[in-house]
């Protein structure tokens, strides 16, 4: 017990190599496997400036008699310098995918924050006070609920160009998907932290904080959220995967990232249109991509869940 | 050994050792208990939470949640070892054999069925009876366990009854096929206590009249003084006492029992302190070399800090300590300072 | 001011209702009424200066109510809180009623559940100190802490470590260090020792005397278990379905108890000394708070009860330095007996 309490950073660290929850991240292989393929796609995604061999949106390094190059291990028309083919532009497919990992990925963990901020926010003053502002929440929330996800960032993403122009619009594009995508995820947060919140604010130390006066903001903030931070995380795990699958979704159909800026759902897009003439790796390769990426990630948040629940460890 | 048949006890249990496997290595949580319970007698199995009561209950009824296991010794009821089963043949005992009565009745009842049928299925599991006649002996029991307007509340759910009532249904369900040994786990702790009365009351009748033994396990003294034969005191996995219940309240002979009596608040005199044992009993993972109880008491002496001991005669009780061992070779002890 | 005289705490017509109806909407569709538990029903209660003052009752008597109504966790439904000469409800400025809150603190249950598990138990037990502005530095801070620590009997060291580090009783402690942080003068235990086994019951129990006698502490204790509450109070009420039955002395309730739910009560308490002592099981259980029953709400169980019982609600009249609610008592119809216990030998 004494080595629990050895304060700092070793004392820190102690105490998670020594956790049940790291324990059972170990003894689990499938977890750790998509916990490396996880780190990896986001450190190459990350990455992509250094590692990339091309910048494939740059326009000058851009040369069309490179255009439509076969992946190099399938045919002997392939070059080494684009391993993995070219599209119609002479746009290395690698470097692409690189790039538009990266992209994915910044807007769907910013989706993902905004929809935690919104969502936490909104359970916990729910959770906490009941009644009235509650019952108003939860219905929005419920009503929310009866549409898709993706029904939701359409509409969002529909008002918002019918508000400004074509080409401000290809500007803002990044913060229209987030603000979609976080708008159309806040409801699971909401409803877990306001469960977990009416669970914890009738338990004893919560009371204890009432007693000596403290305001309901400081409650909620020192004591009711950092205990219900383990179902969050879990959510937030999950709903990356969603967020991901989210934002291809709306850029396959035109609606998401202009192809100015191609995430990995704008490269699906654009290899599509050219799958008909048999130039497939254009949008298999993406879409491999994102497959892996949400898989990974999705196991991660499926341990993340059993690990946490006590009651089935 | 033949002629020992008439006065065999009901349930032996013999260096019964319960283990739990976990990352940390295996924690022994029962360490070598034996006891006996005779045809029709209570036995009270006291001890503080984690003293391995409850476990050593549950591997009698076959019910030891994994992943603990029995690691050692022997169950035997009525001559017959049962510790070794199969799931199925221990199924057949439990029940028929053995009752089992737990602490929240909830539990022990299944809530989408009426309490009739529960009853009557268990009836008919056990004794070779028809449906009808299954289902009068069903009133009867409600009846015999006082609950009112039993051929109504046959038909009634789980979650139609007060908690008293649910206890009552239980030890009903308990006594259906007429068992021989009762594992009562807690019965009246999560109940109020006018209604904890009425279900000791009612148990202590019920086993009196059908001559059924009962392994009363609880950490509440006040039951156990009122209702068991004898008591066998637990501590750290291992029996520190055991003998008849008015000695073990009235002339304890281990230092934990003693101090465990004089904490307990009582009518007599109004003491402006009770007797307290300080620190708390050991985690499984820190149980101390020799006696488990020697970082708390106040008579240890050498040997307690190395040599573990087990049950002697200590007056009319048996007790696990030192003090007691008159011709050994480690006694006398040393008494130490007690302070203030 | 030394000698708050009887009316430190003064409890007046309490009530606390609560409203556990379905939700308007199912009501309405479903046309089901209203309901209102009346977890507290009109109690009156004064606390002197450092006695301590113990509840009684079965689960549901609405005990734990009252505790949380006095230290403010619940607004009352009805009725008036005074401590030391201040009405609780009163309007009072913002650095007033934190100077009051700051006298009177809680002590809860269930020592796994009254620690934040995220919190070391350093800043457990600092947060009082913090918010009431009590401690002039950090040096000041950690010396208190550690003189708190100390205080009940845990090591100063012991504040760098969480609570789930800790047994229960060790965990009770730790409550009860946080509690005596704000320096108060009155304490509102909520059943502190029910949740613990009885040699660490007997362990804070004893911690909790000391306590009392050398910081002058007033306590409100609420038990259901009848020997603690024999051990420790200075005088002891009875409660039954929201009401106070029976308020006296100590060894008067239990030496010559007069309602016949106290004398109920006191039938159940095992018998230790193996005297053989006549018990009658109590009959009946606990009818819901829900729909109390009319008159007196003890009436159906009580073996006593006639037509007057049934209609009116007894008041509380003085006897023998307390108080009793029952009709049997003032018409004289019940003679009061007294109670032996025989003695530990």
């Amino acid at each position: 017990m004494a080595a629990a309490s050895r304060s700092g950073f070793s004392g820190w660290l102690h105490r998670v190599s020594d956790s049940d929850v790291w324990w059972s991240f170990k003894s689990s292989p499938m977890t750790v496997a998509a916990a490396v393929a996880t780190f990896l796609i986001i450190a190459v995604a990350f990455l992509s400036p250094v590692l990339a061999p091309h910048t494939p949106f740059d326009p000058a390094t851009l040369s069309l008699s490179d255009g439509l190059k076969p992946p190099v291990l399938v045919s002997p028309d392939g070059e080494w310098a684009f391993p993995l083919g070219t599209d119609d532009q002479g746009r290395d497919v690698l470097s692409s995918i690189m790039y538009g990992t990266r992209l994915s990925l910044i807007v769907s963990l910013a989706a993902v924050a905004v929809a935690m901020v919104l969502g936490i926010s909104l359970g916990l003053i729910s959770g906490y006070f009941g009644g009235a502002i509650d019952a108003v929440i939860m219905r929005v929330a419920d009503v929310q609920l009866t549409f898709p996800a993706i029904l939701v960032a359409l509409l969002i993403d529909g008002v918002v160009r019918g508000l400004i122009s074509v080409k401000r619009h290809d500007e803002i594009a990044i913060f229209v998907v987030v603000g979609a995508i976080g708008l159309s995820f806040w409801v699971s947060y909401a409803r877990t932290v306001r469960g977990s919140v009416m669970v914890e604010k009738n338990k004893e130390y919560v009371q204890a904080a009432r007693v000596i006066g403290l305001s309901p903001l400081l409650i909620m903030v020192r004591h009711v959220l950092p205990n219900v931070t383990g179902p969050v995380l879990v959510i937030a795990t999950l709903n990356l995967g969603l967020a991901i699958i989210t934002e291809a979704t709306l850029s396959f159909l035109g609606v998401g990232l202009p192809s100015t800026e191609p995430s990995l759902g704008t490269l699906i897009r654009l290899g599509n249109e050219v799958l008909q003439s048999g130039d497939w790796w254009i949008t298999v390769f993406p879409g491999v991509t994102l497959a892996a990426l949400v898989l990974a990630v999705n196991l991660l948040g499926d341990w993340l869940r059993d690990a946490l629940n006590p009651k089935l460890r | 050994m033949a002629a020992a048949s008439n006065n065999q006890p009901l349930l032996e249990v013999r260096n019964l050792r319960i283990e739990f496997p976990t990352r940390r290595g295996t924690l022994l949580a029962v360490d070598d208990v034996s006891f006996d319970i005779a045809p029709g007698e209570v036995l009270g199995v006291v001890g503080e939470s984690g003293a391995g009561k409850s476990l050593t209950g549950n591997a009698i009824i076959g019910l030891l949640e994994p992943p603990g296991r029995v690691a050692g010794g022997e169950i035997r009821l009525e001559g017959r070892r049962i510790d070794n089963l199969p799931y199925e043949e221990m199924r057949k005992i439990r029940g028929a054999r053995i009752g089992a009565i737990f602490q929240d009745p909830l539990t022990s009842l299944n809530p989408l069925y009426s309490v009739g049928r529960q009853l009557v299925e268990t009836i008919q599991t056990h004794l070779p009876l028809s449906a009808s006649q299954a289902k009068a002996r069903a009133i009867e029991l409600l009846q015999e366990v006082g609950i009112p307007g039993a051929e109504m509340r046959i038909d009634h759910y789980p979650h139609q009854f007060s908690g008293g009532m649910r206890q009552r249904v239980v030890i009903a369900l308990a006594l259906c096929a007429g068992p021989r040994l009762i594992v009562a786990d807690e019965p009246t702790t999560a109940l109020d206590v006018s209604i904890q009365a009425q279900i000791i009351a009612l148990l202590k009748r019920l086993c009196r009249e059908h001559g059924t033994a009962v392994m009363l396990v609880t950490h509440d003294m006040g039951v156990i003084a009122e209702t068991a034969d004898r008591v066998a005191v637990m501590y750290a996995g291992r029996v520190a006492e055991i003998g008849p219940v008015r000695e073990v309240v009235k002339h304890a002979k281990h230092p934990y029992t003693k101090g465990l009596m004089g904490s307990i608040p009582s009518l007599g005199v109004r003491t402006e302190r009770l007797t307290q044992i300080d620190g708390a009993m050991p985690r499984l993972t820190e149980i101390p070399p020799g006696c488990a109880f020697n970082p708390r008491c106040t008579f240890k002496g050498q040997r307690c800090l190395v040599e573990r001991p087990n049950l002697m005669p200590a007056g009319a009780t048996r007790a696990a300590c030192w003090l007691h061992d008159s011709g050994g070779v480690g006694a006398p002890i040393l008494k130490e300072t007690v302070d203030a | 001011m030394p000698d708050g005289g009887a009316d430190f705490v003064r409890i007046e017509g309490l009530k606390r209702y609560f409203d556990v109806s379905a939700p308007w909407l199912v009501r309405k569709l479903e046309g089901r009424p209203r309901q209102v538990v009346q977890a507290v029903d009109g109690i009156d209660i004064e606390i002197a200066k450092g006695e301590t003052f113990s509840l009684v009752g079965e689960s549901g008597c609405g005990k734990s109510t009252v505790a949380r109504l006095v230290v403010g966790l619940y607004p009352p439904t009805a009725g008036r809180i005074e401590f030391d000469g201040n009405d609780m409800a009163g309007r009072h400025s913002r650095s007033d009623m934190a100077a009051l809150r700051r006298r009177m603190q809680m002590i809860f249950q269930d020592p796994f559940a009254s620690l934040n598990p995220r919190w070391r138990v350093f800043d457990i037990i600092a947060e009082p100190i913090r918010a009431f502005g009590l401690s002039t530095g950090k040096a000041d801070l950690e010396a208190r802490v550690a003189a708190l620590l100390r205080q009940v009997k845990l090591n100063p060291a012991d504040g760098r470590k969480y609570p789930h580090e800790f047994s229960g009783g060790q965990r009770q402690r730790i409550s009860i260090a946080r509690a005596l942080a704000s320096e108060p003068e009155f304490l509102v235990c909520d059943e502190p020792t029910s949740a613990l086994d009885v040699s660490v019951q007997a362990q804070i129990l004893n911690l909790m005397v000391d306590l009392q006698r050398r910081l002058q502490l007033t306590y409100l204790f609420i038990s259901h278990n009848l020997a603690v509450v024999y051990h420790i109070s200075t005088r002891v009420g009875v409660m039954y379905l929201g009401r106070l039955v029976e308020v006296a002395p100590t060894d008067t309730l239990f030496r010559r108890p007069k309602h016949p739910y106290t004398r109920m009560l006191l039938d159940t308490i095992p018998d230790l000394e193996m005297t053989g002592r006549q018990r009658s099981p109590v009959g009946g259980e606990v009818p819901s708070p829900i729909n109390p029953p009319s008159g007196c709400t003890f009436h159906p169980r009580c073996p006593f009860a006639n037509d007057r019982c049934k209609a009116e609600r007894p008041k509380a009249l003085p006897i023998e330095g307390g108080t009793v609610a029952c009709h049997a008592i003032e018409e004289g119809r019940l003679p009061i007996e007294d109670r032996t216990y025989a003695l530990n030998t």
